[in-house]
């Protein structure tokens, strides 16, 4: 039914951020990319794509750094075209999408401020799709009552931040707590917000939220071994949305050392894949290069392997969500395509930069390590 | 919040006309429900010339509801994809045929209604005219909105399609032919009443 009425306010948009998707670099592009020599070289091929000549003027030693900024500057123009078109429920849809960076922009500056980092240098690394007005105004905060009194009572994070105001003051394990806490909440609500939107929009979104929030139920409790947070405080940081919520969830609590985690994914098939170290999950057909860094990994002590077992997960996860919002586009009158596409995109700049990097710094024979898009 | 709006706007209307119905029948005028009365007494004319509005304007709604789903896709899938533009425009046709389809059989429908004298309206034959053109106007506005909705959400796919890859589009077109037949049933359907 949602056929009926979507386009009347997204449909025009829809058009174009598929137009958007069909512009991300295919697999035949990467190849070319990977054959380049000099990063003098890797413009110019870039500059066939669609990111056209977005380096043209740069002066001539082209930084990575530079070649990331510019690409995400290119993201953020199109999703501020696409947000400045859009109305509701789009829009709203399009400002939950943003929250994500706030969070992670509000906890960089609070750790910034904690180590003493100058604060015009802070936001300017803050990501540009999570920027707000207050942003400058949370270097002052010295504990969670005043940063949650002074600066976020303005911002749309107030709400998620009610929760996390029982911790009392910003140290790193409080903050990477203040952080989960507020993504947890970020995500059930985002997941309530679309499951409101119902139709497609809710099954595909709740699709990749899921994966999110066991995603980082997963990272959470490897993350948490051997550091002083308790089980019954992990435990809470769990977003609620995700696949294996319950009981995975619990015996995620529970967990001690890597094979539980193992254990608690059994119940899920496409995870079960995650940990499996035999069968390779890579799309880009390179296992060779990442086997032999396993198996040494393997024979370096145990803290070691599971170092390398967390590299090699992140990398695995990063595949399963690229592979879950390509899904996305295979369904019409629905919102989650917006999302999908900010994700692939997101994942296209980390591959670039991965491949300039490793043009500069002459690492050839991990340059096909990135995680390819379409 | 949605379960209390879903009572009102269902419970309500049914139990107004319950309670309506109910006094009515134990005042002593039950007799006002009287539909054969109902039918007897309605002019044949008003009978056609509702049901020529409904062709007419259902068909005009189906076409303009599948316009703008195909072209609110055409217009955003034709930013990245120019190309698409011209090629798409055949979308809009289809859609646009389903009203000129409630046209013909409103004109066709409209031809069949003379004049008739006071004394000589209630004929047998009156009747039947007016039922006619009624039940078949409504048959043909149904079939060309539904046509069209279709004939829209198929063509809003294939201009998504076709701007994401070319070969598509002539696979997504026979989809929408076919969805564009189903007008045309209604309208074969309405001209064969009239040969009974």
């Amino acid at each position: 039914m949602e056929a009926l009425l979507f386009n009347v306010s997204g449909g025009f948009l829809e058009g174009i951020v598929r137009g958007y998707k069909a512009g991300l670099l295919t697999q035949n592009q990467y190849n070319n990319l990977t054959q380049c020599e000099t990063i003098e070289d890797f413009r110019t091929q870039l500059s066939a794509t669609d990111y056209g000549n977005f380096l043209a003027n740069e002066p001539l030693p082209i930084s990575t750094s530079t070649i990331s900024d510019k690409a995400t500057q290119l993201l953020v123009d199109q999703f501020n075209y696409l947000r400045s078109n859009a109305v509701e429920p789009l829009s709203k849809f399009l400002e939950y999408m943003t929250y994500a960076y706030m969070i992670d922009n509000v906890i960089l500056i609070i750790t910034g401020t904690l180590h003493g980092r100058n604060t015009s240098e802070l936001l300017q690394r803050c990501h540009p799709l999570g920027i707000f007005d207050t942003m400058p105004a949370l270097c002052v905060a010295t504990n969670v009552e005043e940063l949650y009194h002074t600066v976020l009572v303005e911002t749309p994070l107030a709400p998620y931040f009610r929760d996390a105001v029982s911790a009392a003051d910003l140290d790193d394990l409080n903050i990477e707590i203040i952080r989960n806490t507020l993504y947890k909440a970020y995500l059930e609500d985002f997941d309530a917000f679309c499951q409101s939107l119902g139709g497609p929009t809710a099954d595909v979104m709740h699709r990749i939220l899921a994966f999110e929030a066991d995603r980082r139920a997963i990272n959470i409790t490897i993350n948490s071994f051997g550091t002083q947070l308790s089980k019954e405080q992990r435990a809470k940081l769990f977003p609620t949305i995700g696949r294996l919520f319950p009981e995975g969830n619990n015996t995620l609590a529970r967990a001690d050392e890597i094979d539980q985690v193992r254990q608690a994914c059994e119940a899920v098939s496409e995870y079960r894949a995650f940990f499996d170290s035999g069968g390779r999950s890579h799309a880009n057909g390179n296992g060779g290069a990442n086997g032999n860094s396993e198996s040494t990994a393997n024979l370096l002590g145990d803290l070691d392997s599971e170092l390398g077992a967390a590299a090699d997960l992140e990398d695995r996860f990063f595949v399963h969500e690229v592979h879950l919002n390509k899904l996305a586009f295979l369904q019409q009158f629905q919102h989650a395509v917006f999302y999908s596409y900010i994700k692939l995109k997101e994942q296209e700049i980390r591959s670039v930069t991965w491949i300039a990097e490793c043009i500069a710094q002459n690492a050839r024979d991990r340059i096909h390590d990135f995680i390819p898009t379409f | 919040m949605g379960l209390y709006s879903s009572y009102y706007s269902f419970g309500l209307p049914t139990f107004l006309s319950v309670v309506i119905a109910l006094y009515l029948l134990f005042t002593g005028s039950g007799e006002a429900f009287n539909v054969g009365q109902f039918l007897e007494e309605t002019s044949p004319y008003a009978w056609a010339s509702t049901g020529i509005g409904l062709c007419i304007g259902l068909s005009v709604l189906g076409a303009g509801w599948g316009i703008f789903i195909t072209g609110a896709s055409i217009l955003g899938g034709g930013v990245r994809a120019p190309r698409i533009r011209t090629k798409n425009l055949i979308s809009i046709i289809f859609c646009e045929v389903v009203a000129i389809y409630g046209v013909i059989i409103g004109i066709v429908y409209s031809s069949r209604i003379a004049p008739v004298a006071d004394h000589l309206l209630y004929t047998r034959e009156n009747y039947f005219t007016g039922f006619a053109l009624f039940w078949g106007g409504l048959t043909v506005g149904a079939c060309n909105l539904l046509c069209g909705i279709s004939v829209g959400i198929a063509g809003s796919t294939a201009a998504l399609a076709d701007a994401a890859d070319p070969d598509l589009f002539v696979k997504i077109l026979i989809v929408e032919v076919f969805g564009s037949i189903m007008g045309l049933f209604g309208l074969i359907g309405a001209s064969a009443s009239f040969s009974l």
